[in-house]
């Protein structure tokens, strides 16, 4: 079989992308005393999104109320909803310089566009369960956890990849 | 100095800089190829590493990174967020999220760039990640019991291995290196390529190794700079009786009489014998917790003298080398013979049961002194200094 061809040539080099990730991580951790993440910037949306549409549930539901329990100016104000947005305005801008824009739906080889965009929404799905249960994802819990060195990253960091691995070849069809 | 966030940048700030980091971070990852996921996917299969490569490069700088900063004393590492372990429940939900990445070929992050871009997959994916949250928060009565099992605290990996903090960072770098030379061979046999670094390329990477395992071979030996200083006063106290001179008890009485503004006392005995009681105007921190953030500013002020007392002097010149040490203002004395010396002949000075042979004058001093003294103490009566709380930064996702 194939592997499938990728065109490395017009990305950064990984080790420099690495440290200049590793970089901006240890100019979070200085400056705001906590790392990156991802899924808690959703978490946020989540809930926001439950409290306008269902008031009365949102506070009845004990997430919910956990929720703004410990979340006191509560809502979108969070740093996490901000770092997130400035991701995604990051991210544009880069494809942007790299001439990376356009609407695409990538997949491999072997399945339509339309099981690609079900395994997505699937594995999006099963992300945002397991990022609640690893409290973070794979930047909150792994590699910010990994640069504090709490165990919980290094623990999360393990189950994550080495989850990946173990159903890889259920699921090589998708890829390659 | 470190975390700036909440004592010297504020909230609303800290939410402009989150804004600022997350271009940083968003623009880092897509140009480092995390917008493709059939890029990502490749680290399961063997046909691309990069993620891996990213990753660890990326975790291995900010843990050296922050060992360096802690040993300049530039941050406070007790004050950072640790993300709890709750063990079950982390496994479990790594298990998932692994799952997730296989099917989904994206992380939350990752799929934030790549949605930028215009991949439909990655809008897919975020559609997906809301419905997860919002699954798991509508069943999280079920699941709770699950959410909160395994509780091990904010524990830190090295402590739960039993080994020294620099050992394992260096030991984690010698593993991130060994992965990277075996991972791009395995690369390039997947892919059937020779391999096609340059000789400068190569001279480059080995170069950047070196550099590496010398900075990671220093860090085993490094501690930060509160252990440091807690060393030298254990190492050399004893010499330091040269350097920090004593205060006479009288000398300690003309001061605070005369020029109470000019000096800094600091009572370093436990917070339950300062109760009981204690020289007027003296702040209470009792030695073990010296090396408190809180105390910095206080101890900083250059236009004083501070003088450190206890009920022996031993503690006292202990005090007053661990403040030095810690950057804290250099002028400083210790009260000679201790507190109760100072009680039983300054402020409970008592002419009818003397212990010691004195002058008429220094009699006299010491009456007018203990009078002098009462007052001071019944003008300072309610006013205590008021130091900051720290607070520990609270974080997660």
């Amino acid at each position: 079989m194939r592997p499938p061809q990728i065109d490395r040539s017009n990305y950064m080099n990984p080790y420099l992308a690495g440290v200049l990730l590793g970089l901006i991580l240890l100019a979070t951790i200085f400056i705001s005393g906590r790392g990156l993440g991802a899924s808690g910037a959703f978490k946020s949306l989540v809930v926001t999104t439950v409290e306008a549409v269902a008031p009365a549930h949102a506070e009845n539901a004990p997430f919910f109320a956990n929720y703004s329990k410990t979340h006191a100016e509560g809502g979108l104000k969070s740093w996490l909803v901000f770092e997130i947005l400035g991701v995604l305005v990051g991210g544009f801008l880069s494809g942007l310089i790299s001439g990376r824009m356009g609407f695409k739906n990538e997949h491999g080889p072997g399945i339509s566009g339309r099981t690609r965009l079900i395994a997505a929404f699937s594995g999006g799905i099963l992300f945002g369960i397991g990022s609640q249960l690893g409290r973070g994802c794979t930047s909150g819990a792994a590699l910010s956890g990994m640069a504090v060195m709490s165990s919980a990253g290094f623990i999360a960091m393990m189950a994550i990849f080495g989850s990946g691995y173990a159903f890889a070849y259920f699921f090589r069809k998708l890829w390659i | 100095m470190g975390p700036l966030v909440p004592e010297i940048i504020g909230n609303n700030l800290n939410l402009i800089i989150a804004f600022l980091i997350g271009i940083a971070f968003g623009y880092t990852l897509e140009q480092a190829g995390f917008s493709s996921s059939r890029r990502l996917a490749g680290l399961f299969y063997g046909y691309d590493f990069v993620v891996l490569r990213v990753f660890f490069t990326a975790a291995v700088t900010a843990m050296m990174g922050l060992i360096v900063l802690s040993f300049l004393g530039w941050i406070r590492l007790d004050l950072i967020y640790i993300n709890p372990t709750f063990l079950t429940s982390v496994i479990i939900g790594g298990l998932i999220m692994g799952l997730g990445f296989i099917l989904g070929g994206f992380c939350p992050g990752t799929s934030v760039t790549a949605a930028a871009i215009g991949k439909i997959d990655a809008i897919a994916f975020l559609v997906g990640i809301f419905t997860g949250i919002f699954i798991f928060a509508e069943s999280f009565p079920l699941i709770r019991d699950l959410y909160t099992s395994g509780n091990l605290g904010n524990i830190l990996v090295y402590e739960s291995l039993g080994v020294p903090r620099g050992v394992f960072a260096f030991g984690l770098t010698v593993l991130a290196i060994a992965a990277f030379i075996v991972t791009s061979r395995i690369e390039s046999r997947i892919n059937g390529e020779e391999r096609t670094e340059s000789p400068l390329l190569r001279r480059r990477y080995s170069a950047a190794v070196g550099v590496a395992v010398v900075i990671g071979f220093v860090l085993i030996f490094m501690p930060d700079k509160t252990s440091r200083a807690l060393n030298t006063v254990e190492n050399h106290w004893q010499d330091a009786g040269q350097k920090i001179k004593k205060m006479d008890k009288d000398e300690l009485a003309m001061m605070l009489i005369n020029d109470e503004n000019r000096l800094l006392l600091v009572d370093v005995r436990s917070a339950g014998e300062f109760e009981q009681s204690h020289i007027p105007l003296a702040v209470n921190i009792p030695f073990g917790k010296l090396t408190d953030v809180q105390w910095r500013n206080l101890l900083k002020d250059r236009r004083k003298t501070n003088i450190f007392y206890a009920t022996d002097t031993e503690t006292a010149l202990k005090a007053a080398l661990l403040s030095v040490e810690l950057g804290d203002n250099g002028d400083v004395r210790i009260l000679d013979e201790g507190f109760d010396v100072f009680n039983r002949e300054i402020l409970t000075f008592d002419v009818s049961n003397p212990h010691e042979k004195l002058s008429v004058d220094l009699e006299q001093f010491r009456r007018d002194a203990r009078l002098k003294l009462e007052e001071l103490a019944a003008r300072a009566g309610g006013t205590t200094v008021q130091v900051k709380e720290v607070r520990k930064i609270k974080g997660g996702c």
